[in-house]
């Protein structure tokens, strides 16, 4: 609508989704909770589903915008805008999200990692629609890590953003994801900085070789709200915070 | 270009019908064609806020919403805040407080402020900023702004 109010929209015909019935409601399993794609920031923000499960995307909610964006923005609509700025991706990157796409042609489920190409690039046919997000709920003792680095509170959009989860077994990182946002043309995995953690002690975690591999993940631009190296520098802090915070539990 | 829809709608109690096109934002219908200019329009990109209603019960930007998406909607904009002659408790602690300067952005601030109390009715100062953090003013510097809900929250009289 922003693109549109501008004149800058390319297109002079428009599809209203937000009736449809089949693109809404939160659901829960026993192995996930699933987002119809209308899915709106405040919705996460109000189920308590999501708050136990799923903390991080009701933080990633939270830093959306603010009230009244987050009451009529879309979980679908956040993912199909394709900004590599947007805050959910890195929650449900954590997270090790998947997609349900549909078209007249059929359904097909996706991992989320991997559906954003290239900036703007997306695994998504002109006739398909994002129809439902769905998010395995974590099992055992998690650990779940959200922060967005912008120039305010609210209504900034991120210079870094990055989320994380890790299972713990037996104080053993035993599965590690990391969701990184803004640092890169698409939301993307920091995989450099996954694997020096990944399967480490909690005791001993090798904080400052992943921060350097972290480097390798990112490629982070200068751009009108923040410059390449103040992201990459950021990114780092972030990460260490975070392994700091997990190396504590 | 597409043809005009009817819209009907239900604005600050009174149900009422107009003839829009479909993209059409709710701003513009509101002011355009409902004649209610009490609802501003800063920036028409949902940054600023002073476009702010309440839509079935929740706050949004009337800027950002196509009027297709308000078919059969509850609405209540600035103008139907007071009763009759008697202004809502936040007019009137807005009033007392300065909490409106140019006044640009105050209907949208009322709006939101009213949202607020009914979430949250006591709501401590982080609360009240946050709850209008989607709503920006370039005059008061805000504080008068927070001390005007807080009084109405506190139940003083304005
Ligand atoms: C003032 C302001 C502040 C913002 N702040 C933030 C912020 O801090 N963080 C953040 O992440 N975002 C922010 N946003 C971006 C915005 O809120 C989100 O991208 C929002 O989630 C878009 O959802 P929507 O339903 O309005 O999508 P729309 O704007 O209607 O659609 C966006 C795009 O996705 C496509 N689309 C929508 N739904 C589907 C679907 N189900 N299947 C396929 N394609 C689809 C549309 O065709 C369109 O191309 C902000 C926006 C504004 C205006
Ligand atoms: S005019 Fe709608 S938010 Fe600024
Ligand atoms: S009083 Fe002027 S913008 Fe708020």
């Amino acid at each position: 609508m922003v693109v549109f109010n501008a004149g800058r929209s390319p297109f002079d015909r428009f599809l209203d989704l937000s009736r449809l019935s089949e693109l809404q409601g939160i659901e829960e399993d026993a192995t996930h909770v699933s987002f119809g794609a209308l899915t709106t920031f405040r919705d996460m923000e109000d189920c308590p589903a999501v708050h136990r499960h799923l903390p991080n995307l009701v933080k990633s909610a939270r830093a959306t915008g603010a009230l009244a964006i987050q009451n009529r923005g879309t979980l679908g609509g956040n993912i199909a805008n394709a900004s590599p700025a947007a805050d959910t991706p890195p929650s449900l990157l954590a997270y090790g999200a998947e997609l349900e796409l549909v078209s007249s042609r059929g359904r097909r489920r996706v991992a989320y990692e991997g559906f954003h190409r290239g900036y703007k690039q997306m695994d998504l046919a002109p006739d398909e629609l994002v129809a439902r997000i769905l998010v395995p709920k974590p099992q055992g003792l998690g650990f779940h890590f959200f922060r967005k680095v912008g120039t305010r509170q609210a209504q900034a959009i991120s210079k870094v953003c990055l989320a994380a989860y890790a299972r713990i077994e037996a104080g053993v990182v035993a599965e590690f994801r990391v969701g990184l946002g803004s640092v890169a043309p698409v939301p993307a995995r920091a995989r450099h900085a996954e694997a020096i953690i990944q399967g480490a002690a909690l005791r001993a975690l090798p904080v400052e070789a992943a921060c350097t591999e972290l480097l390798k993940d990112i490629s982070p631009i200068d751009d009108i709200r923040s410059t390449a190296q103040y992201r990459a520098r950021v990114a780092q802090n972030v990460l260490r915070q975070m392994l700091g915070e997990l190396a504590a539990v | 270009m597409a043809e005009k829809i009817l819209l009907r709608l239900t604005v600050n109690g009174e149900p009422r019908a107009v003839e829009v096109f479909p993209m059409a934002r709710l701003v513009d219908v509101l002011r355009e064609d409902l004649k209610l200019t009490g609802t501003k329009e800063g920036c028409g990109e949902g940054e600023c806020g002073a476009c702010t209603i309440r839509m079935d019960g929740r706050i949004v930007n009337s800027c950002l919403i196509p009027a297709i998406q308000a078919q059969g909607s509850v609405l209540l904009t600035v103008e139907g805040l007071a009763t009759g002659e008697e202004p809502h408790a936040l007019q009137s602690a807005f009033h007392h407080h300065n909490g409106a300067q140019c006044g640009f952005c105050t209907p949208g601030m009322l709006i939101a402020a009213e949202d607020l109390l009914r979430r949250c009715p006591n709501p401590d100062e982080a609360q009240i900023r946050e709850g209008l953090s989607g709503n920006l003013c370039r005059c008061t510097g805000y504080v008068k702004i927070v001390d005007a809900v807080k009084a109405v929250a506190e139940g003083r009289p304005a």
